[in-house]
């Protein structure tokens, strides 16, 4: 129960299609979570705030000076750093009828 | 709305009988997401009938309130209502899963398991209604208590404004409990939530089954999905997204222009303390000073009238001038917490607070802590990780708290020579005030960078920071936290700060000669002071900046008050003021000494009180006394013989 979709997608990536993660999405690009590579706690907290596999997010800003990126996510928006953002694995843009799920 | 179910929920009635409630208070919990308007709601029903305290054995804040019933009186209950309600605001939580001592506390505090709270008789959930889908899922843990429960929707207005929609009486219907639609700011539907309230304490609510299943708690990704059901069950629409939050974004956090206005707020607010507050202060100087004088004609001479007006009204009073820069300051903090630009403050600080091995998050009690550590230390609780919470304990009363600013406006009055450098609007003496700001800031930062790299060693943790949208803040919280603040301020003014002044004027009054008390070196007090002279000395101090060092180990300001007592007693005539008596009495090198002293020593009984608190043991307060005190000593020896040998002159 505990177990929850931290790492569990069960979508294997189609061939040819690159993975990309949350922070290489460009800012203004919607893109859907599929994972959160996270340890269980901050993945946790990172799916109360919407980080939900299956949810679309969109970068919708980045700090002055390069600071965290603000991600346009379930309504609100939330900042994460570039390191976070690097754990949470996109579902690939092609094949995106198969990989959605739910 | 909320009546029209709960009439429907008497016929599975299950209240307790009315006599056994009637025996004890009523309480209420109030419960909801961060950014909920959870504590608008709290100050919308309790006003200034508030207190905050901590939750026996944790370090988790706990506010309690009353609230006053508005005395309609349930119809045939008449002998069992409650003429007030005892509310607990419980921090703001996502979930009740325990995993941060948040949650434990809201867990236990709703379960009746916290030692010295009774349990709950109801239950306020307050959830924001223009972001339903996330916020519903804190429901399924509050619902499945079975405590009697509002659901509160909270920024009706805003939801209404962005086109967005939610059939209350459905969602009351699927969840089986009331639901209020309000707003907390602006005091739209409050009526409800206190019809509710009337209820609960009369008997006369009582539980309806959800009509919904709840789901398992532990999955979020089922919770959410249970929320997003329950959502469009009730015809929820959510709301099209706030603009103005975007368009003020774009130039908060443009590239340029956002680090721009951070810099212009930053710097403005400590013109506007520094030269805004100035007539106000001297309005209150003089008041206390005329005041002062006629309680003196009032009274014959006497060694009473003596404590009274050189001891007491003038030590006290040279405290309490202090308190419009402090509300001041209070207010500007509040605005910009309140408007949301204080999380923005928080996201452009973020890369330079990651440099310290800090967090972004750190920012906002680090810049709470330039009005006072001690609610700045209670404000680390934001932090997840344990290690960067303990860092930014640590480093926080290096920050420039408003105690400091007594003792930085007297020198710097005293010893600065204002000339213009950018034209009116700054001057040498601001100039002066922004240069110990920044380096008690510096101070901070390095003592950050060493206890990252040593001791508090930890991995980065994820900086998580949600982004509120932009808000007007109402007049009512402002004015709230300024009472508040006021009250925190003249308790300690009329307590440890009147009590250090006793005794010190026993000090200084005693042992008596021939009837008549002692001249000031010769006093108890002056003795303590000469015995300090020979360590402080190379510092630039004489032994009456001693006896002043000495007492402000209780707080920082109280050498003000301590020094006024202290020149006044020399027989300095009354019009000569103390900033005249310091400056034939200090060298410029011993006094700018004195300033980089109060910018690292940790003079502050409550802050070491607090920190004890917070980290649990004597462990981390003692280590940081003995740090900041060494810093101090340490940076005004150098700066002593820096300002003396003429490098600047």
């Amino acid at each position: 129960m505990l177990q929850m979709s931290v790492n569990s997608s069960s979508n294997p990536t189609p061939p040819g299609a690159v993975e990309r993660t949350l922070a290489q999405l460009p800012i203004g690009e919607a893109g859907v979570l599929d994972r959160l590579e996270l340890p269980e706690e901050v993945a946790r907290r990172l799916m109360e705030l919407g980080f939900l596999p299956g949810h679309t997010i969109v970068p919708a800003r980045r700090a002055p000076g390069g600071g965290p990126r603000v991600y346009r996510v379930d309504g609100s928006e939330v900042a994460l750093r570039r390191e976070t953002a690097s754990h949470l694995i996109l579902r690939p843009s092609k094949g995106h009828g198969k990989a959605s799920g739910r | 709305m909320s009546d029209c179910h709960g009439c429907a929920g008497c016929a599975v009635a299950e209240a307790p009988s009315p006599s056994s409630r009637s025996a004890r208070t009523h309480v209420v919990a109030i419960i909801g997401p961060p950014n909920s308007g959870k504590s608008t709601l709290f100050n919308r029903l309790t006003g200034l009938r508030q207190k905050v305290a901590n939750f026996p054995g944790v370090t988790v804040e706990q506010r309690v309130g009353k609230a006053k019933m508005h005395g309609k009186t349930a119809p045939g209950k008449t002998g069992t209502q409650h003429t007030e309600v005892v509310l607990i605001d419980l921090p703001g939580v996502y979930s009740l899963n325990p995993r941060s001592e948040d949650e434990q506390v809201t867990r236990d505090v709703l379960a009746g398991a916290m030692p010295g709270i009774p349990k709950p008789d109801a239950v306020l959930l307050i959830l924001d209604c223009t972001n339903l889908g996330r916020h519903l899922v804190l429901a399924a843990p509050i619902l499945s208590l079975k405590l009697p429960t509002l659901v509160i929707l909270n920024m009706a207005d805003d939801l209404k404004s962005r086109g967005g929609h939610v059939d209350t009486a459905e969602l009351a219907n699927q969840l089986g409990s009331p639901v209020a639609l309000i707003s907390a700011s602006k005091g739209i539907g409050i009526d409800k939530v206190f019809q509710f309230m009337e209820g609960t304490s009369a008997g006369t609510t009582s539980l309806a089954p959800a009509r919904v299943e709840l789901p398992v708690l532990q999955d979020i990704p089922r919770c959410r999905q249970w929320a997003h059901q329950v959502g469009s069950g009730a015809a929820y629409h959510a709301p099209a997204p706030p603009l103005w939050t975007r368009r003020l974004d774009s130039i908060f956090l443009h590239p340029i222009l956002g680090p721009v206005i951070f810099l212009l707020v930053v710097a403005g607010v400590f013109q506007t303390i520094f030269t805004g507050a100035k007539p106000i202060m001297d309005k209150v100087q003089e008041l206390i000073q005329t005041s002062g004088q006629g309680i003196e004609h009032l009274l014959p001479p006497s060694i009473f009238r003596s404590l009274l007006v050189d001891g007491i009204w003038s030590g006290v009073g040279t405290v309490i001038v202090f308190l419009p820069q402090i509300l001041l300051l209070f207010l500007f903090i509040g605005i910009l917490e309140d408007s949301g630009y204080l999380a923005r403050a928080a996201l452009i600080a973020d890369r330079t607070m990651a440099k310290f091995g800090l967090q972004g998050k750190s920012f906002i009690p680090l810049i709470s802590a330039y009005a006072c550590a001690v609610p700045a230390i209670m404000a680390t609780r934001t932090i997840e990780n344990k290690r960067d919470r303990l860092a930014t304990i640590l480093i926080a009363p290096f920050m420039t708290c408003s105690a400091r600013l007594p003792v930085y406006t007297l020198i710097i009055a005293g010893f600065i020579v204002d000339r213009p450098l950018l034209g009116h609007f700054f001057g040498a003496q601001a100039a002066a005030l922004l240069g110990l700001y920044v380096l008690g800031f510096v101070a901070a930062v390095l003592t950050a960078r060493l206890l990252k790299s040593s001791i508090l060693k930890s991995e980065r943790v994820p900086f998580v920071l949600e982004m509120p949208p932009y808000r007007w803040p109402t007049l009512r919280s402002l004015g709230l936290r300024l009472v508040d603040r006021s009250k925190v301020f003249l308790r300690r003014a009329g307590t440890v700060i009147l009590l250090v002044i006793v005794v010190l004027w026993v000090l200084e009054n005693l042992p008596v000669k021939n009837g008549q008390p002692p001249e000031i070196g010769d006093s108890f007090a002056g003795m303590i002071g000469h015995a300090v002279e020979p360590v402080i000395k190379p510092l630039g101090f004489n032994w009456k900046i001693g006896i002043g060092l000495v007492s402000s180990i209780a707080a920082r300001e109280v050498i003000v008050g301590t020094l006024g007592t202290i020149y006044h007693k020399e027989g300095e005539s009354e019009l000569v003021g103390l900033r005249q008596a310091l400056r034939s009495d200090l060298s410029p090198g011993g006094a700018i000494a004195l300033l980089v002293f109060f910018a690292f020593a940790m003079q502050c009984m409550s802050t070491i009180a607090v920190v004890r608190r917070e980290t649990g043991g004597w462990k981390w307060p003692v280590m940081q006394f003995a740090y900041m005190t060494f810093l101090a000593y340490l940076c005004a020896l150098i700066t002593n013989e820096v300002v003396r040998s003429g490098v600047f002159t």
